[in-house]
């Protein structure tokens, strides 16, 4: 084939969050490792130093660092029966296409997942009754273990915090539960690196008021660090200075977790590591008898046209979505149809079903522009499993943050309290109050998957390089709309006890899901983990189960999505899958489990 | 030599970069030596008061200022859009990439009734530079057909009761001009003109920023995250100093 490279141990797809820290395991193992990346190099001091990082409207009204639709995009419909649109401009998702991935820019709200997100389905039946599961399933969610539990995962976690330095307070340190942490976490083995960031007015507000009500305040983990840290691949980082620029921007003060921040400089250094920047991946190239891949089909930005990477191991980790269209237009696996049930490919896509309320303080001085990415204190008192579904129709819950997170003026200027006009002298007087006397609480939730909602390709719709685009079937479900509404009265409760003069709530459930106006960018699912092949497309080493020299790692992983953000489960599976590819792949290759 | 050896040892990889010969021009070993800032990631200020590039018609500017200068009027918490060099900063973002509508995806088929159905909101093929070309035009044409005057030339009522019957979807502009539409891309952009940093030409003498009291592009609150509820009164700060 034209332009092939000389054959690397392992192709990596997309050095972001996943990649990087694939990556430096399997270098650190001594594999010799080429990643493609489709973005440029980005660094701190050349592309988001402070002179530069404090721009709303490039980073994020324009949105500068991100993948432009127009670049690539997905189509979008609720349901099969319809014609899919594509999404024209940006969206809620919010897709990184840079060395480094999204985890550029990031906001580093750094959440384990709880031990019931890994294991909905056993505990549902467990605790709830086989009938209950049962009815459930009956209805379309489908309800699967992870095939790893929270324990199988621990370390990993533990590892990845310690790269990213995250900054928090442990709520149960090896069972034992401790003041001002999250009673509901997982246990640890340890105390988070780096100290948890101190409280903004609101948050000490929400705290007092959480607290008088009986819930279980507490700071919520940061990748924005509480002090300055040297993390176990020997990278110094610095102190968060709360700039209130986080999310959609790079970090200048190599404060924010991010591969730039954490990894890299170390990577780079190694003579066994490659990357192929502005080279977009379009493909694997299955071998003769289909049961492996020979390597990476990719146009190069040199205008040198198409090219190829032989590997003997090929890992996508292009962001969720992109890796489910990587498998597709690898031809690997099976497209899952929801009419049959069959195939796994597609199948168990989801999104995080959130709500917000916003209070309003008459006098008061929030000071938004003092804020972090992942600034806020939240209770769990309502996530999850953590109470009592008996009596209630729907299972799952929400994390309840109150958020510290940005105080930029252009995205906060429709944050008006209710009857404001948006625009003339009233919007004026309006937004001059509210800007400083509005406060957030922040309802992120788990989400259950379903048999209709699901990833496939665009039959009419293309990328720039001619390939079809992936097109999205999702809408709402029952179980979590049920679950949102009970969550968002809860919320409303709390802010009228914090003493809001007045407030707006903003609950997407309400009405079909589009890509405009929605809370969240978390989508997940469509390649998921599994004990069960003929359930998931990936074992529970994050290995293909059609592919044995195929990985994959993202939120694709997901079955079903939990009350928290994603990135800190997703860097814990890219330890785990590497660890497992270096350790024994490679002396053995082939299935990791048998199926 | 085992099968591990064969398939992963690091000698046969370095051997094999050395005698790459062909490295692609996007080829990273190393952390890269060229740390020069790239052009798009460089502050662009621009300068006020020059010529327009985009708004070059009479009627159109005339039109344009009414417009903004209904969605953010002068008063009690500062200058109008225009006053504030709104106008500026509007001409400058469709003159570039912006405008251009670099970012979207504008690939066919569009399906309008259906994608808007699907959407929750009209799609268009459009750039921003386009549907201002247009949506003025159209603007100036519904006060001639309706007022028998030129949309400029009209009462402030007049004109806001236009732009409250456009926001509500009641009022739709000749030429097949989506008023709903048209009205929420130009209160966006009235509103980042008057709220981003000024090296963008509006927000002159902060006057957004000073109207909520935002410090703009400071970038270390570590002084100031203890005091809570407090009025902290920090004079706003701009990315280059302009003026
Ligand atoms: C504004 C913002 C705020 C966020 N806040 C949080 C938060 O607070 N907490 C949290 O947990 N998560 C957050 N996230 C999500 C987080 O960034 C992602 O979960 C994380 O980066 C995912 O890691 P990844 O490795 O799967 O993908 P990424 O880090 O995005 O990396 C994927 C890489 O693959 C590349 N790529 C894709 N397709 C190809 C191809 N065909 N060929 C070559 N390269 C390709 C992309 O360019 C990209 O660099 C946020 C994201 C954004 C954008
Ligand atoms: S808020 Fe903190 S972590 Fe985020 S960009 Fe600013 S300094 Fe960095």
């Amino acid at each position: 084939m034209a332009n092939e490279r000389p054959k690397a141990d392992v192709v990596i797809v997309g050095l972001g969050w996943a990649g990087s820290v694939m990556a430096e395991e399997l270098t650190r193992a001594g594999l010799n490792v080429v990643a493609i990346e489709r973005g440029k190099w980005r660094d701190t001091s050349t592309d988001f130093p402070p002179a530069v990082d404090p721009d709303e409207l490039k980073w994020h009204t324009r949105r500068q660092m991100l993948a432009a639709p127009s670049r690539e995009t997905y189509t979008f419909r609720n349901r099969s029966s319809q014609t899919a649109a594509p999404t024209r401009e940006w969206s809620a998702f919010q897709f990184g296409e840079n060395v480094g991935g999204a985890g550029t820019h990031w906001a580093g709200m750094s959440w384990r997942f709880s031990p019931w997100d890994f294991e909905v389905a056993t505990r549902t039946e467990d605790r709830y009754g086989r009938a209950r599961l049962d009815a459930l399933r009956a209805e379309g969610l489908l309800l699967q273990d992870w095939g790893i539990t929270y324990d199988d995962l621990a370390e990993d976690y533990d590892r990845f915090e310690r790269i990213a330095g995250t900054s928090g307070i442990a709520g149960n340190l090896n069972g034992e539960i401790r003041p001002g942490g999250n009673p509901f976490e997982g246990p640890r083995s340890r105390d988070y690196p780096t100290p948890p960031l101190k409280d903004s007015y609101w948050m000490a507000r929400y705290r007092d008021t959480t607290t008088r009500m009986g819930y279980h305040p507490f700071t919520i983990p940061a990748g924005n660090l509480g002090q300055a840290y040297v993390n176990p691949l020997g990278v110094s980082m610095g102190p968060c200075t709360y700039c209130g620029f986080c999310d959609f921007h790079g970090c200048g003060n190599y404060s924010k977790s991010s591969p730039q921040a954490c990894i890299l400089p170390v990577l780079m250094r190694r003579p066994n590591f490659t990357v192929l920047t502005e080279t977009q991946a379009l493909n694997a190239v299955k071998s003769e008898d289909g049961k492996t891949v020979t390597g990476v089909r990719y146009v190069g930005s040199d205008g040198q046209g198409e090219g190829f990477q032989p590997a003997d191991i090929v890992i996508f980790t292009a962001y969720q979505m992109d890796n489910v269209r990587l498998m597709l237009l690898s031809r690997i696996g099976e497209q899952y149809d929801p009419s049959t049930m069959q195939g796994t490919i597609g199948r168990n896509y989801n999104y995080q079903t959130c709500s917000s309320v916003t209070g309003y303080f008459d006098g008061a001085k929030m000071n938004p522009f003092i804020s972090a990415g992942a600034m806020a204190v939240q209770i769990d008192d309502l996530n999850g499993d953590n109470f009592d579904h008996a009596d209630l129709d729907f299972i799952g819950g929400a994390g309840m943050m109150s958020v510290q997170t940005q105080g930029r003026p252009i995205a906060l200027a429709n944050t008006l309290r209710p009857g404001t006009s948006r625009w003339g002298s009233g919007w004026k007087e309006g937004f001059s109050k509210s800007y400083n006397e509005a406060a957030t609480l922040f309802n992120q939730g788990t989400s259950m998957s379903t048999r209709d909602a699901y990833l496939s390709l665009d039959p009419t719709y293309e990328d720039r390089f001619g390939q079809p685009l992936l097109r999205i079937t999702f809408d709402w479900n029952r179980n979590d709309k049920a679950m949102m509404r009970h969550i968002t009265d809860k919320a409303q409760a709390i802010m009228q006890e914090a003493g809001a003069d007045a407030m707006t709530t903003d609950l997407q459930t309400e009405n079909s899901w589009n890509p405009y106006t929605q809370l969240s960018s978390h989508t997940i699912g469509g390649l998921v983990m599994g004990a069960d092949p003929t359930t998931s497309a990936l074992n529970p080493y994050c290995q293909s189960w059609d592919c044995h020299n195929v990985f994959s790692v993202g939120a694709n992983c997901f079955p079903n999505n939990a009350g928290y953000n994603p990135t800190v489960t997703i860097g814990a599976l890219a330890i785990r899958a590497a660890k497992a590819i270096h350790s024994t792949y490679v002396n053995n290759p082939g299935p990791l489990v048998e199926a | 030599m085992n099968r591990r050896e064969a398939l992963f040892s690091i000698g046969a990889a370095a051997a094999g970069a050395g005698i790459a010969g062909r490295a692609s021009a996007a080829e990273l070993r190393g952390v890269p030596a060229a740390t020069a800032q790239t052009a798009d990631h460089m502050p662009g200020p621009i300068v006020r008061g020059g010529d327009f590039k985009v708004f070059t018609d009479q009627t159109d500017h005339a039109t344009l200022k009414a417009v903004f200068d209904r969605l953010i009027p002068s008063d009690d918490h500062g200058p109008s859009a225009s006053e504030a060099g709104v106008l500026d900063f509007l001409d400058a973002q469709l003159a570039g990439p912006y405008g251009d509508g670099a970012a979207y995806y504008l690939e066919g088929p569009l399906q309008p009734g259906h994608e808007e159905e699907v959407m929750g909101q009209k799609q268009f093929l459009e750039t921003p530079r386009q549907r201002y070309a247009k949506g003025l035009k159209a603007l100036e044409q519904y006060a001639q057909d309706n007022d028998g005057a030129s949309f400029a030339a009209l009462s402030p009522d007049r004109i806001d009761e236009i732009l409250t019957g456009m926001e509500a979807g009641r009022i739709d502009l000749p030429g097949g001009v989506f008023g709903q539409a048209f009205f929420e891309l130009m209160l966006q952009n009235a509103r980042e003109g008057y709220l981003s940093d000024p090296i963008y030409g509006g927000n002159r003498d902060f006057a957004g920023w000073t109207m909520i009291g935002f410090p703009g592009a400071r970038y270390d609150y570590r002084a100031y995250v203890d005091r809570h509820n407090e009025d902290l009164a920090l004079a706003p700060v701009s990315l280059i100093p302009s003026n």
